[in-house]
């Protein structure tokens, strides 16, 4: 479609095209955040471990049986008279058991404490204090710095926008299927729609997939009134909650004290029935007291779906109370939606492609912003002094895009350098994280837009490929010694960071090769009567 | 002045459109998520169904608060699509005061 050549009133594709392009620019930068985080933390749990050097390489999955019994046996210790404890063990990409309990006398969110715990020993580990890669995943959805509910809606609004700039962006292209098919390389704007297009329509169906899902794993919090409507009581309700989660709401406790039964043994009854390494979580209420209930669920292997399929066990005897295997088949399509965004369920072939597809998705997004500046450059009456609006979204694409790579990698030097007994010290990575975000803002405000761009480009290409020399200094766990020893996690990280710098680098390039001669509007400003403004005009 | 009363006149329809869009086509997709109540299943699985299918309902209702000709025909569309779905929400309404 040339621009311009439509004599006809605004059509269906034209409104379209309007409702795409603001609904992808006025959430775009939240979108791009969400959509790069996102796609990083399909690798989480290896990032996570790259951020507690100190624990050793995990060659392999300790027996979920005896993991269990320590950290129950630890959190009899540290967390006794508590309603409930979580217990998320080790598997195959997670190097630690992780457990939250509800602290006693408390209501709300911040009634939770956690910790993490060495799967060997059962006590809290022994590593630098991080969040690790949870903060990129937590960011993606609920942001930081304001209430986690706050994040949630305004996660999901952008979501929202983006089902419905994927929705106006199909009706757009008529000629979707060409479109793939073409791509015109240095020809400015053209080829940033074909980039554009491109990156789309090869991951369409998952971009669409994964907005819709990612609605879905919080649809509870975004449309409560269908289950307000229909539920009246908290026992109601209770029904609703066991078909979306395994984990178990604490009933009464009895008051009196009895000793748990073994944990290990439960764990292996789901062992039998699951699969050797396919045992997720076990959640224990009212641990030590008579009324004690323990759950063990099903791992993330052999099905695509989330939904709640757990062993139900009667704490003090250890005498299986419940076996829950299936769930409704609304509630089913809901688990396999939600399985669906998360991944879990794949090998590494599928992480890789879920992170590839996910990355072209992130540039999708990118590339939509870049192009709306493009587009407009070329139209503007005066190229230096653009208008405000138009320097706005300009110097918010610099931060919101280039910026937030190395937000993300400073990220990651600010584990690897702060001390490691300063205080609230996991939390001071995440300050880092927006410490560096907020400084390329105001870089992306001060320098001209070109040299804005190649600067943050170039500086994300060295903060990323100087990382795995960083850790070489910093850790006793050089690539060199990763490699010799088979562990995949930290080479792989490694790797993955000068792969990550080599695409900054080679965006860089790109960058500074490509000619922003804008056409001398001199000459295009006082003739702008194209066909169609003739055409809107008469 | 006339010049700013004619730009509030014309932004008039698109703010419009935008409030049809944002809060109309979370409206609809509210009702719609009630209205699932009334399918011949069970309570619980209804609730699901009704949660999984609304975010598709507020797409729909964004696109078509767009589409259209005038702001007018974007509110009338989502009264009609709202029609069948109150009535729909209304026996639930009514029905579950009775049981």
């Amino acid at each position: 479609m040339s621009i311009g050549a439509e004599p006809h009133p605004r059509g269906i594709r034209q409104t379209m095209s309007d409702l795409h392009i603001w609904a992808g620019l006025l959430t775009g930068w939240f979108l791009y955040a969400m959509f790069l985080t996102g796609t990083v933390s399909y690798f989480k749990d290896e990032l996570s471990q790259w951020m507690r050097p100190e624990l050793p390489h995990q060659a392999e999955v300790p027996d979920a049986a005896g993991v269990a019994q320590r950290i129950a046996d630890e959190l009899q210790k540290v967390a006794s008279g508590s309603s409930q404890w979580g217990i998320t063990l080790p598997d195959a990409r997670n190097n630690v058991a992780s457990a939250f309990w509800r602290v006693p006398g408390t209501e709300g969110r911040r009634a939770f404490q956690s910790a993490t715990f060495d799967p060997a020993t059962g006590h809290k580990v022994s590593s630098r204090e991080t969040a690790g890669g949870d903060f990129f995943y937590r960011f993606h959805f609920q942001f930081h710095y304001m209430p986690v509910l706050w994040g949630r809606w305004l996660a999901g609004f952008c979501a929202m926008f983006m089902l419905v700039a994927i929705v106006s962006g199909v009706i757009t292209h008529k000629k979707i299927f060409v479109d793939f098919f073409t791509f015109r390389w240095g020809k400015g704007q053209r080829s940033w729609l074909d980039a554009h297009n491109a990156l789309s329509v090869f991951g369409l169906p998952f971009h669409a997939m994964i907005t819709y899902t990612g609605l879905v794993t919080l649809m509870a919090l975004y449309m409560p009134w269908g289950s307000q409507t229909a539920f009246k009581t908290p026992a109601e309700r209770q029904q609703l909650t066991a078909e979306l989660s395994a984990f178990i709401q604490p009933g009464k406790p009895s008051g009196q004290k009895a000793a748990l039964a073994p944990v290990e043994e439960m764990v292996r009854q789901a062992q039998a029935r699951w699969g050797h390494d396919n045992i997720n979580r076990v959640t224990i209420t009212h641990g030590g007291d008579a009324a004690a209930r323990v759950s063990v669920s099903r791992g993330d292997q052999g099905r695509t779906s989330v939904s709640p399929q757990y062993m139900l066990f009667e704490g003090n005897t250890g005498r299986l109370l419940e076996t829950k295997d299936h769930v409704g088949p609304a509630a089913e399509t809901r688990g396999v939606m939600y399985a669906l965004h998360l991944g879990r369920f794949g090998d590494g072939v599928t992480r890789w492609l879920y992170f590839i597809v996910s990355l072209a998705g992130t540039a999708m997004v990118g590339t939509g912003l870049v192009m709306w500046t493009v587009k407009r450059r070329q139209k503007l009456p005066d190229p230096d002094r653009p208008y405000f609006g138009f320097r706005v979204v300009e110097r918010l694409n610099i931060a919101a895009i280039a910026g937030l790579s190395i937000a993300m990698a400073g990220m990651l030097w600010a584990n690897r350098l702060l001390p490691t007994d300063l205080p609230d010290r996991a939390a001071w990575e995440i300050h880092s994280f927006f410490i560096v975000w907020g400084l390329m803002a105001v870089h992306a405000v001060l320098r001209p837009a070109k040299r804005a761009w190649l600067e943050q480009l170039w500086l994300a290409t060295a903060a990323l490929a100087l990382l795995p020399l960083v850790n070489v200094f910093t850790t006793h766990r050089p690539l060199w010694r990763s490699l010799a020893e088979g562990d995949w996690v930290f080479a792989g990280v490694d790797g993955m960071l000068w792969a990550l710098a080599a695409l900054h680098a080679m965006l860089a390039i790109r960058t500074a090769r490509h000619s922003t001669k804008v056409r001398p509007a001199r000459r295009a400003a006082p003739l702008r009567p194209t066909p169609s403004s003739a055409g809107e005009r008469a | 002045m006339s010049a700013v009363f004619d730009r509030a006149r014309s932004a008039g329809p698109l703010l419009s459109r935008i409030v049809a869009a944002v809060f109309g086509g979370y409206g609809l997709a509210a009702l719609g998520s009630v209205a699932a109540l009334a399918l011949p299943m069970d309570k619980t699985q209804a609730v699901i169904t009704g949660a999984l299918a609304s975010f598709a309902i507020y797409a729909g209702a964004v696109v078509w608060v767009f589409a259209v000709r005038s702001a007018r025909r974007a509110w009338a569309g989502l009264l009609i699509a709202a029609v069948p779905l109150g009535l729909a929400a209304c026996s639930v309404w009514s029905g579950g005061a009775a049981a």
